[in-house]
């Protein structure tokens, strides 16, 4: 069929749709590296602004570093730009098994695959690696790769109230007649800042013969003392049978990402996961940034100490002020605003006050659970958010939400 | 209110109202289209429907429309008990 008059019509209601609920997205051009201080064109032909950055990934300010810079450009004229293969064919150089190890190392586990992103990684693990006489047990806010790489397994699939070890339980108790059971989690949850109870996970699973599966994508790198995740930070080194995370965010932020556990868990993936057999292999480029990554991060924890220390520094200030936060001790701080125009409309004003910073809501977010996330970075200095916080304070007073909960706000903008 | 629409709403708070939210789910409260009720729970309100009444829910008529509200889903139960009752 040609993509006649009558397609195109069609395709133009469905966005004009997107549009009209609110949940169109669009982006903002970035003139300037990643970092605290961005240059942003907004909207589209508008002015160059120069804007604090609230809202990225960059945990350890990695990702516009020097010697990461200069790695990366030290394997760009080692081993080239491309590989052009996938990697079972011809595309794994010495250095992507050096970083799958250097990986394992990092991590505590016994192996690691690498994959185009941690999206993939998720999207490939499930259906390589368990089948119809399986179940997965996921917590309801992981991450919608993890979602997406659940639908393509035939394995049966749950769910657990948000962070709810008891109602996790009377689910492992229920499908003990699988042939074995993987509890889902994100370490640290994108939305909501929140850690997972790892220590209390790794017991049920120890209890009732289960796997856990742990997406640790917003925690390598900066939870847990020396950074190794969610699971140093739990005390449950070493006892997770799955992690999967990102070279997208804290470790230097460019893409990649990997599927790191039980050695037959990866060799599995290795052989059967789709999104690792069909896509190329990670750039050289890329897989030498993110060694040298590792070594930084492997010899001082000096960025995610500061990062530590920006988060508490960040969350008091909005504490203060007078905003309602989700409680959690993360570099993710999300500010409640519960009405989604409010949502919107907040982060538009925090943008003409030069902090940018973005709205989440349905269906991002649970309907009713509008907020502005805000992410902290190593990369901050103390002005930095000395100056965000005046932008926050103003906007929060010009809508009249200082100092007000959650019933307050949901009342006020009920209407 | 009839002794089915007691169990699925029963269930429904139980199963998916976080604690802390005290929303009231009613006959006609949007469950998947408000987002209270996902894709995957909505398997597990399945499972559970089919154990307690003895039916099979064929999913091509498990659709999130007709699980978006408790009104429907006892519809949903009801029809499924007669085609049971009806195949014997």
């Amino acid at each position: 069929m040609s993509f006649n008059e009558a397609v195109r019509n069609h395709y133009q209601a469905e966005i004009a749709g997107i549009k009209s609920t609110g949940l169109y997205k669009e982006e903002r051009y970035i003139h300037s590296a990643q970092s605290p201080e961005i240059e942003v064109e907004f909207p589209t032909g508008s002015a160059i602004r120069k804007c604090i950055n609230i809202c990225s990934n960059n945990y350890l300010g990695l990702s516009n570093h020097p010697a990461v810079i200069a790695a990366a450009h030290a394997g760009l004229e080692a081993r080239g730009y491309g590989m052009s293969s996938v990697r079972f064919i011809c595309g794994t150089q010495d250095m992507h098994r050096e970083l799958e190890k250097r990986l394992t190392k990092f991590l505590g586990t016994e192996d690691t695959l690498l994959f185009p992103s941690c999206m993939d990684a998720n999207a490939g693990f499930f259906e390589a690696c368990l089948n119809e006489h399986d179940v997965l047990i996921a917590d309801r806010l992981v991450h919608a790769s993890i979602v997406d790489g659940m639908r393509l397994s035939k394995a049966v699939q749950d769910t657990y109230k948000h962070s709810d070890m008891g109602h996790l339980e009377e689910k492992l108790v229920e499908h003990q007649d699988k042939r074995s059971r993987l509890v889902i989690t994100d370490g640290v949850f994108s939305m909501d800042g929140d850690t997972a109870k790892l220590a209390e996970m790794v017991q049920l699973a120890e209890k009732h013969n289960a796997m856990v599966f742990v997406d640790d994508s917003h925690a390598t790198g900066f939870i847990g003392k020396t950074g190794r995740g969610t699971h140093e930070h739990c005390s449950v080194f070493g006892k997770i049978d799955v992690i999967t995370t990102t070279l997208g965010k804290a470790l230097g932020g460019a893409s990649g990402g990997c599927v790191s556990g039980r050695r037959e868990l990866v060799e599995m993936c290795r052989q059967r996961a789709r999104p690792y057999l069909f896509s190329n292999a990670v750039a050289p480029v890329i897989v030498a940034g993110a060694l040298k990554v590792l070594e930084l991060i492997s010899a001082t924890t000096e960025w995610r100490d500061k990062l530590e220390w920006n988060a508490h520094y960040w969350r008091g200030l909005l504490k203060g002020a007078g905003f309602d936060l989700k409680e959690g001790d993360t570099p993710i701080v999300p500010v409640m605003l519960y009405d989604a125009k409010l949502a919107q409309d907040f982060a538009r004003d925090l943008f003409d006050e030069g902090v940018y910073a973005v709205g989440f809501f349905f269906p991002v977010v649970p309907k009713g659970q509008a907020r502005i996330r805000t992410q902290v970075s190593a990369a901050h200095e103390k002005y930095h958010l000395d100056r965000a916080i005046e932008a926050f304070k103003k906007v929060g007073k010009k809508h009249g939400i200082l100092g007000l909960g959650r019933k307050e706000l949901v009342a006020k903008f009920a209407a | 209110m009839d002794e089915i629409s007691k169990v699925v709403r029963d269930y429904i708070t139980r199963e998916y109202v976080q604690e802390g939210d005290d929303r009231e789910i009613t006959e006609t409260s949007p469950l998947i289209s408000s987002g209270l009720v996902d894709s995957f729970s909505m398997v597990s309100l399945l499972r559970f429907l089919e154990k307690k009444y003895t039916i099979h829910i064929p999913d091509a008529d498990a659709t999130p429309e007709a699980f978006d509200t408790v009104e429907r889903i006892v519809a949903l139960v009801r029809r499924f008990q007669k085609a049971e009752v009806g195949s014997v």
